[in-house]
């Protein structure tokens, strides 16, 4: 199941010449970019591990790109995105997120069916790669 | 592994996509078409359409002398001109190699050209951004083990798109401690300076015997360096003529009897030691211009537009030079 989230989720993956392309964009809008990974594919997991700091001051898309290859080299089965985040007054918050790799086999969710007091039922997703520890989920061991 | 199309992105494909799933994008513009063989291009007109000629020209009419040093950056716009049009017949040519080293003695101009060249090479389509991102030791060596590489990186990072320019970068080297952090710069620096030259133009200064000595331990920068410039020290004409461009701009004029004290001043200035060139003389004018108000104050009686503009011989005199 592809996950899809953040912006451009439900076009096809972006190539390097496209990333850089929004990177461009990004910088040209004074948005510092920054990258991150996960290998925990739940929708409500919005806290993903950081790749370095957020990039300030640049003025080309090369060194933003060059992160995102030094993280994709790192951690080649996991889930990387990008985030720009417009820190101008009035809006300070993520103006641009999208995924620039993800592994190549998703298992995807199940539905959990929980039942409680009065025959009520309580559902939650459950992400079939989260059955493994953390660093093992997509086949490579760490 | 699994029977799902690759995705552009998977980094075993060295960032291109092998097989993209999905046709290119029906808006990304085809490259032209190589010129035929027997084309002519107009290389006048190819030049005028890059407007490199500004910037040369503002080399040529805001630095002083220098002669080397204009010859080779007119030489390096004149191959990325030709580089260009080879480019549009097909001609299939390596990227030439751009690092540079700048070796002089003090206020020479060396700070004031890389800001040049960085305009230039962004004109003639080298470098995409044509920002200059000057930095120190301070800037690239860390403090502490595992701190210099994030930190080089950040600036490598930061000067991607146009030039870097590193001010005294014979300190990077420190012969005396071999646990210096300095060296992780360096390498980190040669590996990028090979990887990535397509994204940024890194530009070395230092005096000149420092510098040597730092390529004689560091072999493998100064190979990688293809440009060695030397700028050549200000002839004693020069000086003055840089003189009075800085009070042209500053809007002063030396009044004619001034002139033989200013070129007196100069003189003797230069014998002695610490003599920083056009700094030197920014910072004697700078004084003239201090007992100049000085001097009008003292007289208190009324100005006029050329009393505010004349800096005369007493001005020069009372500089400790004249002792």
């Amino acid at each position: 199941m592809r996950i899809t989230q953040g912006t451009f989720s439900y076009l096809p993956e972006l190539t390097d010449d496209e990333i850089t392309k929004q990177i461009a964009y990004a910088l040209d809008q004074g948005w510092p970019c920054s990258v991150e990974f996960t290998d925990d594919p739940h929708p409500r997991n919005a806290y993903w591990d950081m790749w370095g700091l957020p990039m300030f001051d640049l003025a080309d898309p090369a060194g933003v790109l060059y992160e995102v290859k030094e993280c994709r080299k790192a951690y080649p089965n996991h889930y990387v995105r990008l985030n720009a985040y417009d820190a101008h007054y009035g809006r300070q918050t993520t103006a641009l997120q999208f995924i620039v790799q993800r592994p190549p086999v998703e298992p995807g969710f199940r539905l959990d069916r929980e039942e409680t007091s009065d025959r009520r039922i309580r559902y939650t997703l459950h992400s079939y790669a989260t059955d493994r520890p953390e660093g093992e989920r997509y086949g490579d061991a760490r | 592994m699994s029977d799902r199309p690759g995705f552009g992105m998977r980094p075993s494909e060295n960032g291109s996509p092998a097989a993209p799933p999905q046709a290119p994008a029906a808006g990304e513009p085809a490259p032209p078409a190589p010129l035929p063989p027997d084309a002519r291009v107009d290389l006048a007109q190819e030049r005028a359409d890059s407007h490199a000629d500004e910037v040369l020209d503002a080399l040529d009419a805001e630095l002083v002398g220098l002669a080397p040093v204009k010859t080779r950056i007119r030489e390096i716009a004149a191959l990325l001109l030709v580089d260009r049009v080879r480019a549009r017949f097909g001609i299939d040519s390596a990227r030439p190699n751009l690092h540079m080293c700048f070796t002089g003695s003090p206020g020479t101009g060396k700070t004031t050209v890389a800001v040049r060249l960085a305009e230039l090479l962004h004109r003639l389509g080298y470098i995409r951004k044509g920002h200059l991102v000057s930095v120190t030791r301070d800037d690239l060596v860390g403090q502490y083990v595992g701190h210099t590489a994030p930190k080089t990186k950040e600036v490598l990072k930061r000067a991607m798109g146009g030039v870097l320019f590193i001010d005294e970068a014979y300190y990077l080297y420190r012969a005396e401690n071999e646990r210096d952090y300095g060296q992780e710069a360096i390498e980190i620096l040669l590996q990028v300076m090979e990887n990535q030259r397509d994204d940024l133009v890194v530009v070395l200064a230092g005096y000149k015997d420092r510098m040597d000595s730092f390529f004689a331990s560091n072999p493998g920068m100064s190979s990688r360096i293809a440009h060695h410039i030397d700028f050549p020290d200000y002839k004693p004409d020069e000086l003055e003529a840089i003189g009075h461009l800085m009070m042209r701009r500053e809007g002063y004029v030396l009044a004619p009897q001034t002139e033989p004290v200013f070129r007196d001043y100069l003189d003797r200035r230069r014998v002695q030691p610490r003599f920083a060139n056009a700094r030197s003389v920014r910072n004697a004018i700078e004084r003239a211009r201090l007992r100049h108000a000085n001097r009008l104050l003292a007289a208190a009686g009324e100005v006029d537009r050329a009393a505010l503009t004349t800096l005369e011989p007493e001005d020069f005199l009372a500089s400790r030079v004249f002792l």
